[in-house]
């Protein structure tokens, strides 16, 4: 990828970590660990990826995405209102009422939101359906999914993987958000779903291991997943819960819960801070 | 003549392909629930999803976002009570358009037993915002039914039995319309809703009760969600007493969906038959019937009990 082109999606990834931070300052409540550590796979998918209309968000022959770790709406209403499917300003609204934005993503309500999810384990399954009916109407869209380590404990997560590979679901890209931590602490400590290498492996599909902060590593996974024939693919990105904002990095207490005023202020200064580097 | 309600479910999907774009999903039952030969006429348009019937529920969500109905067939008791989290969340909440065709509900199942005799779906169905649910009486209904269904833009719950019931309606000149009642004999003494497999044992009940003098109407409620309320204030207006007879738990199923209307509306004496808070038991399903009091004596000894409450 040239310099200039990575250089301005951190720039775009930066920014949607400040509206995650701002999101979830606002609402008083949110996920803004998790959020931020998808925050680059989205930057990467809508900002260069994805063929989606802003304008027209139900674009028959979109590619979709389906954010199974369906918590991290943060993440995805900030990715998609930088887009410009919705004023940014509405995300101070977020879980609010009278507010589209709810607290996991809704498709009734929400431009650009492909599938509503929240209840772990099933976005991958209708990401499935996506593909198994694009396939079936000959159409040639793309539909990415976004799973969480901690997600994956939930079975019918691997009740989706033996359809998708049962079905050769090639069109099914899913990225594994593995950032290590879930509410109760360390993936590893809860109950271990790891590895998960060799569980995808063992289930038929195309496993890419890679660091998910890193868009020349997220481009060349992508590329490679789109030429798996008769494969589906996974992405496992490895990643860091709270990435960009200096104390939530690594720390699992900022899973689900709110910045005060002053650790907002903190993180905003952070993001601030790294986007005039950046800009330089 | 006796068929069952899955029977005509398999029929209808083959007959309706014919004219409509759709797919057809089961989780290693169609045999049972009778899609096999949907799949035998169109493999192209029929999914195998294994035995995992959340994940069915949530990729025929997947699908349905595309714009492709689709039918997600496999037994009640996996159908509302195992997939119910990716009914309500992956179905429900985005209202989208997703047939459920379910088979296999109440005691009639058989020897299986309670596992598998599902008497809370019709309950737990009807608490999801925006489900249809419907239970048809026999095969004439249950096709029209199906084809109401996929002509309808939203998610729909069908509940289909397993055992062979009698053929009520006629084919030629019976018009099925969702959310309305049918009245199957007017009476003036008592009404009978009834619903499913019981609605024929209802108008045995009705029988019996004409011996005895007692004129009781009854009326077939097909659709439970939305429910027919003008119909069933008009009858209880009418009548006076209330019997509510179905193959499900009495208690959030078409009795407590009549009750609702009525204690909002026009508070009537009440008496439900259907499986009264137990689970179910191995054995015939025509014996069942009877140990559970799913029967025509005892809807008739209800409705002497309720007007006698009046």
């Amino acid at each position: 990828m040239e310099k200039s082109e990575k250089k301005a999606l951190q720039i775009q990834a930066a920014k949607i970590r400040k509206d995650i931070l701002t999101a979830v300052f606002s609402a008083k409540s949110g996920h803004p660990g998790g959020s931020l550590s998808a925050a680059d796979i989205l930057t990467y998918l809508y900002f260069k990826e994805m063929n989606v209309d802003p304008s027209n968000p139900k674009m028959e022959d979109r590619d979709r995405l389906v954010l199974s770790k369906g918590h991290v709406t943060p993440a995805l209403y900030s990715t998609l209102a930088e887009k410009g499917f919705f004023a940014v300003e509405e995300l101070k609204k977020f879980r609010q009422p009278g507010s589209f934005l709810q607290g996991h993503p809704d498709m009734k309500g929400v431009p650009g939101v492909d599938m509503s999810t929240g209840s772990l384990g099933l976005g991958i399954s209708a990401a499935c359906g996506m593909a198994i009916a694009a396939k079936k109407a000959g159409k040639k869209y793309h539909i990415y999914a976004i799973i969480g380590d901690g997600e994956s404990e939930e079975g019918q997560v691997w009740e989706a993987a033996m359809f998708a590979a049962h079905y050769k679901l090639d069109n099914l890209i899913v990225f594994l958000d593995c950032n290590g931590l879930q509410i109760d602490g360390s993936t590893n400590d809860v109950i271990g779903p790891m590895p998960f290498d060799k569980k995808f492996e063992a289930f038929n599909f195309n496993v890419i291991t890679i660091d998910g902060h890193d868009f020349d590593q997220i481009e060349a996974a992508i590329n490679k997943a789109k030429v798996s024939d008769n494969k589906p693919t996974v992405i496992i990105a490895k990643t860091i819960k709270g990435k960009g904002v200096s104390y939530m990095e690594n720390n699992v207490s900022w899973h689900g819960s709110a910045p005060n005023e002053e650790q907002y202020n903190i993180g905003i200064t952070e993001l601030d801070a790294y986007l005039k580097e950046l800009e330089g | 003549m006796a068929k069952a309600t899955r029977e005509a479910y398999g029929e209808a999907l083959v007959e309706l392909a014919a004219q409509y774009d759709f797919l057809v999903m089961d989780a290693d039952l169609s045999k049972a629930t009778k899609t096999d030969i949907f799949n035998k006429a169109y493999p192209d348009r029929f999914i195998e999803c294994g035995i995992a019937e959340g994940n069915m529920m949530s990729v025929a969500a997947g699908i349905a976002t595309t714009g492709m109905p689709v039918f997600a067939s496999t037994f009640a008791a996996f159908a509302a009570g195992r997939a119910f989290d990716s009914v309500r969340n992956s179905i429900g909440y985005p209202h989208l358009n997703v047939k459920i065709g379910a088979t296999h509900a109440g005691i009639s199942v058989g020897e299986d037993g309670a596992t598998h005799q599902c008497n809370e779906d019709i309950a737990l169905m009807r608490t999801i915002p925006g489900m249809v649910v419907i239970n048809p009486c026999d095969e004439v209904e249950a096709k029209a039914a199906v084809k109401a269904a996929l002509l309808h833009n939203g998610p729909v719950y069908l509940r289909f039995g397993r055992l062979g019931v009698p053929t009520l309606m006629d084919e030629s000149s019976y018009k099925f319309e969702l959310g309305k009642g049918v009245v199957l004999a007017d009476g003036k003494d008592a009404v009978i809703f009834s619903t499913g497999l019981l609605t024929s044992r209802a108008m045995e009940a009705r029988e019996m009760l004409l011996k005895e003098g007692i004129d009781a109407a009854v009326v077939n409620i097909h659709t439970i969600k939305p429910i027919d309320e003008k119909l069933i204030i008009e009858y209880a207006k009418k009548t006076g007493a209330v019997v509510t007879a179905e193959e499900h738990n009495i208690i959030g199923g078409l009795g407590g969906a009549v009750c609702e209307v009525l204690a909002e509306n026009c508070p009537v004496p009440v008496s439900r038959v259907g499986v009264n808070d137990v689970f179910g038991k191995s054995g015939p399903a025509l014996k069942l019937l009877d140990i559970f009091g799913l029967n025509a004596s005892n809807i008739a000894e209800n409705v002497k009990k309720v007007i006698s409450r009046k």
